[in-house]
């Protein structure tokens, strides 16, 4: 199970390689270059330090031409080096960037559902931190591995074209320090997978605490706070104690076994100098010691990225999940919706959040083109899910809703929303200019269109008080009054005149006399366009074509005022209810 | 840096104990080229087997000594790390906490956020490095230019020339690099802010299908941090092959040096080749130095914006020493208050003057931005006045404790925001200690007993920001949530705006019972009109104040406000 998820993962890591293999060819032949280079100068320095043999016995000639060997080995590893991990930073961060920038799509394509059921800030984590850790981890230690593998390969070669039985030594012990590292990376496994799960708790605490902090000030609630926090945060230190110290006595533990095989090539070494009477010189003696560090080297730095290697798969991991999370049903073979006329019929319509908790059940509303729906009821009824079904945020359990005869299945998402208008009661700006903002359903609105806009919703007179006028930044926090950002949401929806409205207490923060300001330039927005209106003011509800009337996740009325008056039922009452407040 | 070091303090032990061991443990390997030599000029020269055998123990040992060594300082590294940037998290989270709401309003949460995360695991990783590794590099430099001292002062000259040169290299790398990581870090931000955002609203994204330009945007943001990451590494990985080239020239240098001296016959060939060790160990170490200076980089600018934020003075509990103030059988009384918001220009409010009996009611009414959220805000403090007073019993609320005040008033904000959690541990928030009646009462008077049973009792689940509720649920339980609280104040700002017109009245109903001080800020006559007293704002003046009946006759803006709900009815 593990085995091919960890496959999967690699698969993954393969496919967003693809596109750079020129990238990754030319690293690999850097890497050749630079280990034999790399490789070739204890060699050459051994031949200089055998003609230094002692006292008025020193070749000087032969020591000049190894000085130039060994400058211009030198100058050529330089330079393919800087160019090896010039290649390297493109291949890592253009990864990088691909990986983000697929799963910032995905957000953009994954169903309301998960993401409704999925903390924000979890998700930002994924897309931000954890695609970091996965390249950085990942492919820069992948080129560490490969260079590694060279220099091995490399230096066993030289060695045994030396002195094999030096080498065979050198050949044996050395691996033990890879047993000894991926015995350790195997235990460290789940002790980062444990971090990496306890920091993803604390930052979506963050997240919701630093987010919400007015509230929390203004329940005093700090204390209570700081006290959770450092819980989790306690939890935290103790599981990132364990995983990156556990993980960090690999690197000792390799080391130890480099010295032991140090020690053994010096004694043998020294021991075949004695006995070959001079044909295995010193110098040659000196250029293996300093081969076998540079043979158990790379073992080292493999069995540190092995360890880096676990933390970047556990990220790797949770970002191709992401990635890999199943799309909202795609749009693939629906047709396009032109401009709506606005007939909208929602036939036996059968939805629930939780398959356990029944909510709407066999539906039926029939809405003729440019009638106005007021959909009213108590708090809590489900009005706000009619607008997820109207919208296809989600899609209905069972039955249908239609526009213009069409299931709406059967239309793309992106036609079936343009020819919606949407205010919500939960205005959401982008931090952006109020320009930028405005014109999100137009863009190429020109700025007569925008102003005109704006002064119909009366948000004209506030912007030109801001400190840079249209120009100036505004965000989902900050100095607007949740008044203000409504108005900047319905001059949204003026600038770009969609077929339908669906508007959810869009005018709930906005004082009544601007409202009523409003409310002219609403209604000509209104007339003959079907418009879904979640409402409490009487006058709205009373304008209303047809009222359907909700209590718990069902229609209960339907109708006219009037119709609904002399009814007697619900509406009445909640419309009595009204007046005694009057 | 003070921040660092001084979480640091509560691992000082740990934090001298880990350099130390790992210095103890380079020593080690600087006498390992001496042993060598030892066994070049001694061993080999005489043939003496014995001797060569008893010092390649001799370096085995090393070894077992050095892991030893090596495993203590790890432990005590990551000890370190961990533990101090676990203390710098909840510094800085504590600190968060005591921002004022202007200092909110100024940092913003999202930057708030990505010091609280990122930043703090990379000051941990530069912690947990220094300590291993940091340290340890200038140490073996220097140790090894001292090692060669003691073979030759001549050819130790070498070491001499090379040190500085090689320094200035790591460092002006260095130097080069930290701006850029810096940039690094503020596109970050950016990237980071288009995700959040996206997320967040997703439902207007998608009902104006910008899925597209936000995607380009990202890409754009996207774009721009790839090309700082790269120009990043650029100057980075210069660090390898500048060292790689000056440590190797030095090679040549000391092996003609050392050809010299051996010829002079003042040197062994074995004490050449424990120079060279020497300068191979300082190759090494200056490799791993390069690979650290990154994460270093980094760190220091991470630790640098935390400790931005963590100089930032939070709000004090007092403001102010005022002096107790005359007794006032007013509850509260705003003296000639003015308030402007920081950097905002213009007054939000200006000269607003009225006070209130214990038990009134007091509606605040006025058009969109007249600053009605602003008045309710002066109360608890959000925001101090900039001129005039506003007292409490006679006090000046600047001069009271802010924990003190705010617990006497219980806020219901505009945005209706739960937690995560289920709706009892929410509805806690107002009183930890409140009993299961006291929360059942509360969620009545606040008329969410339907909404409790409709989601299956006060230990149902609520979801982040309260998603599995509808506007008006949420503004219920936010209610009932200060209501727990049994303020001596209570203040709700427009804070019913999604509850119908019947639910409307009954929660005000239940409100006049509850004995408390009510401030309801709202646009809705109805919702105030039977207020002892109505405070009517237009742009940040007061336009009168006064009963329903007394402000209909007088007050121009209340009238025409009435009109509007009940006369221009047409929608």
């Amino acid at each position: 199970m593990k085995r091919a998820k960890n496959k999967g993962t690699f698969l993954g890591v393969l496919h967003y390689l693809k596109p750079y293999w020129l990238y990754l060819t030319v690293t690999v032949l850097l890497a050749l270059v630079t280990v034999a280079m790399t490789l070739a100068v204890p060699y050459l320095v051994g031949l200089a330090i055998d003609c230094i043999v002692g006292a008025g016995n020193v070749d000087y000639a032969r020591l000049g031409d190894l000085f130039l060997a060994i400058g211009a080995c030198v100058g050529i590893t330089a330079l393919s080096q800087w160019l090896m991990s010039l290649s390297n930073n493109k291949i890592a961060y253009h990864v990088l960037a691909d990986v983000r920038k697929d799963a910032f799509r995905k957000i953009q394509t994954l169903p309301l559902r998960y993401l409704d059921s999925h903390a924000y800030g979890e998700l930002a984590s994924v897309i931000v931190s954890d695609t970091e850790q996965f390249a950085e981890g990942l492919l820069l230690g992948f080129t560490q591995l490969f260079t590694g593998i060279i220099t091995i390969a490399g230096t066993l070669g030289i060695m045994l074209a030396m002195r094999w039985q030096i080498a065979l030594i050198v050949f044996c012990i050395t691996p033990l320090s890879l047993f000894a590292a991926k015995f350790i990376a195997s235990r460290t496994y789940s002790m980062f997978k444990k971090q990496s799960e306890t920091r993803a708790e604390q930052t979506a605490f963050i997240d919701e605490m630093i987010g919400n902090l007015k509230v929390v000030k203004a329940y005093t609630h700090e204390d209570e706070n700081q006290e959770a926090f450092q819980e989790v945060n306690e939890r935290l230190r103790k599981c990132s104690l364990r995983a990156i110290f556990f993980s960090s006595t690999t690197n000792p533990t390799t080391r130890f076994i480099n010295s032991v095989v140090y020690a053994a090539v010096a004694l043998v070494g020294a021991f075949t100098v004695i006995s070959t009477g001079g044909l295995f010189t010193v110098g040659n003696l000196s250029t293996f010691l300093s081969y076998s560090n540079q043979y158990t080297k790379p073992f080292n730095e493999i069995t540190e990225v092995i360890t880096e290697f676990q933390n970047a798969l556990a990220c790797a991991a949770r970002v191709f999940a992401l990635i890999g999370q199943e799309d909202q049903i795609s749009d693939e073979g629906a047709k396009e919706l032109e401009s709506a006329q606005g007939n909208v019929a929602l036939t036996n319509v059968r939805f629930s959040y939780d398959p356990a908790r029944k909510l709407i059940e066999g539906l039926n509303v029939n809405v003729p083109a440019g009638k106005r729906v007021a959909i009213v009821g108590p708090t809590g009824c489900g009005k706000t899910t009619i607008i997820n079904l109207l919208m296809r945020f989600y899609d209905v359990n069972g039955g249908s809703i239609s526009v213009d005869g069409e299931d709406i299945r059967a239309i793309t998402r992106r036609s079936l929303r343009k020819n919606y208008g949407m205010v919500l009661q939960e205005t959401w700006l982008k931090k952006a200019t109020v320009r930028e903002n405005l014109c999100m359903g137009k863009p190429n609105a020109t700025e007569e269109e925008m102003i005109a806009a704006a002064k119909a919703a009366h948000a004209h007179s506030f912007i030109k008080r801001l400190p840079h006028g249209y120009d100036t930044v505004i965000g989902d926090e900050g100095a607007l009054s949740q008044g203000q950002k409504q108005l900047l949401c319905i001059a949204r929806i003026m600038l770009c005149l969609p077929p339908m409205l669906i508007l959810d207490e869009a005018t709930s923060s906005i004082d009544t006399r601007t409202e009523l300001k409003v409310q002219d330039a609403f209604a000509k927005l209104m007339q003959g366009r079907t418009c879904f209106i979640v409402a409490h003011r009487l006058s709205t509800i009373q304008s209303a074509d047809l009222i359907l009337v909700m209590n718990a996740g069902n229609i209960v009325e339907q109708g006219t005022h009037e119709q609904l008056l002399a009814k007697g039922g619900f509406y009445a009452e909640l419309y009595r209810a009204q007046f005694a407040a009057v | 840096m003070k921040h660092l070091m001084s979480c640091l303090k509560g691992y000082r032990k740990e934090a001298v104990l880990a350099p130390l061991f790992k210095l103890l443990e380079a020593s080690l390997e600087l006498i390992v080229p001496l042993v060598v030599a030892a066994i070049v000029d001694t061993g080999i020269a005489a043939g003496d087997k014995s001797y060569i055998i008893k010092m390649c123990l001799v370096l085995v040992g090393f070894g077992l000594v050095g892991l030893a060594f090596s495993l203590t300082a790890q432990y005590f590294a990551a000890r370190a790390a961990v533990g101090a940037s676990s203390a710098l998290r909840e510094r800085l989270f504590c600190k968060l906490q005591s921002f004022s709401f202007a200092q909110i309003d100024e940092m913003g949460t999202s930057t708030m956020i990505t010091r609280m995360t990122s930043d703090v695991n990379q000051v941990q990783t530069g912690v947990n490095m220094t300590l291993r590794l940091f340290l340890r590099s200038p140490f073996i430099v220097f140790g090894a230019m001292i090692m060669a001292f003691v073979v030759d002062v001549k050819a130790a000259l070498v070491f001499v020339a090379i040190i500085p040169l090689l320094s200035v290299a790591v460092f002006a790398v260095m130097a080069a690099c930290i701006p850029l990581f810096r940039k690094v870090q503020e596109r970050l931000d950016k990237v980071f802010l288009s995700t959040r955002e996206n997320l967040a609203g997703v439902r207007v994204v998608r009902a104006f299908c910008k899925e597209k330009s936000e995607t380009a945007e990202f890409d754009v943001r996207n774009g721009n941090l790839r090309g700082a990451q790269k120009k990043a590494g650029l100057i980075a990985a210069l660090t390898n092959p500048l060292t790689y080239v000056l440590v190797n020239l030095a090679v040549i240098a000391l092996v003609y040096v050392g050809a010299l001296r051996v010829d002079g016959g003042a040197l062994g060939q074995g004490d050449v080749i424990a120079l060279y060790g020497y300068l191979s160990q300082i190759l090494v170490e200056l490799i791993k130095l390069a690979n650290l200076i990154v994460t270093i980089t980094k760190a220091v600018s991470c630790q640098k914006r935390i400790g931005k934020v963590l100089e930032e003075a939070g709000e004090p509990s007092v403001l102010c020493a005022c002096a107790n103030g005359e007794q006032s059988e007013d509850l509260i009384r705003f003296r000639n208050v003015s308030f402007a918001y920081a950097g905002g220009g213009e007054n939000a409010l200006t000269g607003i003057d009225f006070s209130v009996k214990r038990g009134e009611t007091v509606g605040i009414i006025g058009g969109t931005g007249s600053g009605k959220s602003t008045l309710v805000h002066l109360i608890p403090r959000f925001y101090a006045a900039t001129e005039g007073e506003v007292l409490l019993e006679g006090k000046d609320v600047k001069g009271i404790p802010a924990t003190e005040l705010r617990e006497r008033v219980g806020i219901v904000l505009q945005k209706a925001v739960l937690f995560k959690g289920t709706i009892r541990s929410n509805l806690l928030w107002g009183n930890g200690n409140a009993t299961e009646e006291e929360l059942l009462s509360a969620v009545k008077k606040a008329q969410a007993l339907d909404v409790v049973e409709a989601k299956g009792g006060l230990d149902a689940e609520i979801a982040q920001d309260g998603k599995n509720l509808s506007g008006g649920q949420r503004q219920r339980l936010t209610i009932a949530r200060a209501l727990v609280r049994k303020p001596d104040i209570l203040i709700l700002d427009d804070s019913s705006s999604a509850l119908d017109y019947a639910t409307d009245a009954k929660l005000r109903a239940s409100l006049r019972e509850t004995g408390s001080t009510v401030f309801l800020v709202s646009q809705r006559t109805a919702s105030i009109c039977h207020a002892d007293k109505i405070i009517v704002l237009d742009d940040g003046k007061p336009a009168g104040t006064g009963t329903h009946e007394q402000l209909l006759a007088t007050c121009g803006v209340y009238r025409e406000i009435y009109q509007s709900q009940f006369k221009g009815e047409e929608a």
